[in-house]
């Protein structure tokens, strides 16, 4: 049994990290979108190292540590440098329909506690609560890539995805670290494919908004 | 029985000594953090005698709903801020109604507010009627998530019982309490006229609201239109410390030292209270009309979430 404190303390990293989801779905400039992606990196190291320290797991502060290293400092700079380059970094990205989209969020959320709920009634009280904050977590994540034109946004959605696994893998007990340091590494070389993508559609439209991929697709916009 | 009725009876003459202080008190704060030396703290106190002792001036379009609307917005305003255990619970109103009672009771005053902006039939009074209706919109459904947070948390909509359960050992660190506490934050702001939704300093001014709709009052149906609109500041400020820093209330029949020592507890919150609006209102600036349907919506999806995050806590 874990004690009441220790519980609340970590229902208030992830329902932290769930409404740091949220926060990312309406910001509609670039910079301030990748600093409430370190943000969310943020929230969920502390979360994660949390997990470590209430379920004495060592290992969980490597993760904790990588999660804090990479996707809350290298990445968020590596961001920033790459929309000084693309020269977007000021520009302001319309958010259509901020109040749906909020909508659609909260329905997201209720729709992964009514999934999670029923199906974990077996396990404890902390990984019930996880497994369905992380579920809101990815779908948040999706919600802003299928929300988003810019593909640089778009990234950061991706981001905020991995970063809602970490915290379902976390809650679950016994994942081993070898697979959670080569999911952190792959996204850091994801982020470096995505990198070089984004310059290179960036030479090909003169512009990061995906929508013209589709025309050049040839489909309707 | 009897006890009931004096705290009830002191706790409606404090809310409304207490309530024009209150209003001087974060103005003198925002002059001195202004670098000016402000109004002194009574100041308010004499706007109203000066206004009471004014001659009535109505328009000729004036019906009557125009002029009972003031007495009943100050009455129902007055009724609800009697809900709130400001300084002791075991009230003797608190019996009869709840929280949900007190969001009602505010939404009839701003009825009947924006009934009088339009009997006129000047614009000013519709454009702050028409806006004061958009952010009521939102900014009640908003206030009733908050209610309905608390509620399902401490099993009861008494203010009373939310009080006692707060100061109990069952609550511990909450994350939807703490949302609760910020949407309830931004829906007392919007609902009081302060800054980033409405400037209360101004009188002339094309985005205000408030001050637009009771732009054709004056003498004692405006003092009692301001008075209304400083009992409610309190209010606002009273649910506050009653629900997230219910500490030092005075129980029922703990003796009149328990009831000094609340009241203690209840200038100091409200001091606290009050210096804090003033330099969030000194240090953030008034956004347009038409983007305080973000900032509402904001308060109305962390009260949303606030709620829907309690179905996977510990249940206390």
């Amino acid at each position: 049994m874990i004690a009441p404190l220790a519980l609340d303390v970590a229902h208030l990293f992830a329902g932290g990290l769930v409404l740091v989801s949220f926060m990312l779905l309406y910001q509609d400039r670039m910079t301030g979108l990748i600093n409430t992606f370190a943000l969310h990196a943020l929230v969920v190291s502390l979360s994660v190292a949390w997990q470590a320290y209430i379920q004495h797991a060592p290992h969980l502060y490597i993760t904790a540590a990588i999660a804090l290293g990479i996707k809350a400092v290298v990445i968020p700079i590596a961001l920033h440098r790459i929309i000084r380059r693309l020269g977007i970094h000021r520009t302001i990205e319309p958010v259509v329909g901020i109040g749906l989209t909020m909508l659609a969020g909260i329905g997201l959320i209720a729709l992964s506690i009514m999934v999670m709920l029923p199906i974990t009634a077996q396990a404890g009280t902390l990984a019930r609560e996880d497994l369905s904050f992380a579920l809101s977590v990815i779908l948040l994540g999706l919600l802003m890539m299928i929300s988003r034109r810019n593909a640089v946004s778009q990234v950061v959605g991706f981001m905020s995805i991995e970063n809602g696994l970490i915290l379902a893998a976390t809650g679950a007990k016994g994942m081993p670290l070898v697979v959670e340091i080569s999911v952190a590494f792959s996204i850091l070389v994801a982020l470096i494919v995505i990198g070089i993508f984004l310059f290179r559609i960036r030479e090909r439209f003169e512009t990061v908004d995906i929508h013209l991929l589709h025309e050049h697709r040839g489909e309707q916009p | 029985m009897i006890l009931d009725a004096f705290v009830q009876l002191g706790q409606m003459m404090v809310v409304l000594a207490l309530a024009p202080l209150l209003a001087g008190y974060v103005r003198k704060l925002k002059a001195l953090l202004l670098g000016r030396k402000g109004p002194p703290l009574l100041q308010p106190y004499r706007d109203l005698l000066r206004l009471l002792r004014k001659e009535v001036v109505l328009a000729h379009s004036a019906s009557w709903l125009f002029r009972v609307a003031p007495y009943l917005i100050f009455a129902a305003t007055w009724v609800a801020a009697a809900l709130v255990p400001t300084f002791a619970t075991g009230l003797l109103f608190s019996y009869a109604a709840d929280m949900i009672a007190i969001v009602a009771l505010l939404g009839s005053a701003r009825f009947m507010l924006a009934l009088a902006g339009l009997d006129v039939g000047t614009s000013f009074g519709g454009i702050g009627s028409s806006r004061e209706m958009m952010i009521a919109s939102l900014a009640e459904p908003a206030m009733l998530m908050v209610v309905f947070t608390v509620a399902l948390l401490a099993g009861s909509t008494q203010l009373s019982t939310i009080a006692a359960f707060m100061q109990g050992p069952g609550v511990g660190l909450r994350v939807s309490l703490a949302m609760a506490l910020v949407a309830l934050v931004m829906v007392a702001l919007a609902e009081n006229a302060r800054i980033p939704v409405d400037n209360p300093a101004t009188h002339l001014e094309l985005t205000m609201v408030h001050e637009a709709m009771i732009l054709e009052y004056s003498g004692r149906h405006l003092a009692m239109i301001e008075l209304a609109s400083f009992v409610k500041l309190l209010l606002y400020l009273s649910v506050i410390g009653c629900v997230f820093a219910p500490w030092g209330i005075a129980v029922s029949g703990q003796g009149l030292a328990a009831y000094l020592g609340g009241l203690a507890a209840y200038a100091g919150k409200l001091a606290v209270g009050g210096f804090l609006l003033a330099v969030f209102e000194t240090a953030i600036a008034k956004m347009r009309v038409f983007r305080v349907s973000d900032f509402l919506g904001a308060a109305l999806m962390l009260g949303v979430l606030a709620t829907l995050l309690l179905f996977v806590s510990r249940i206390a």
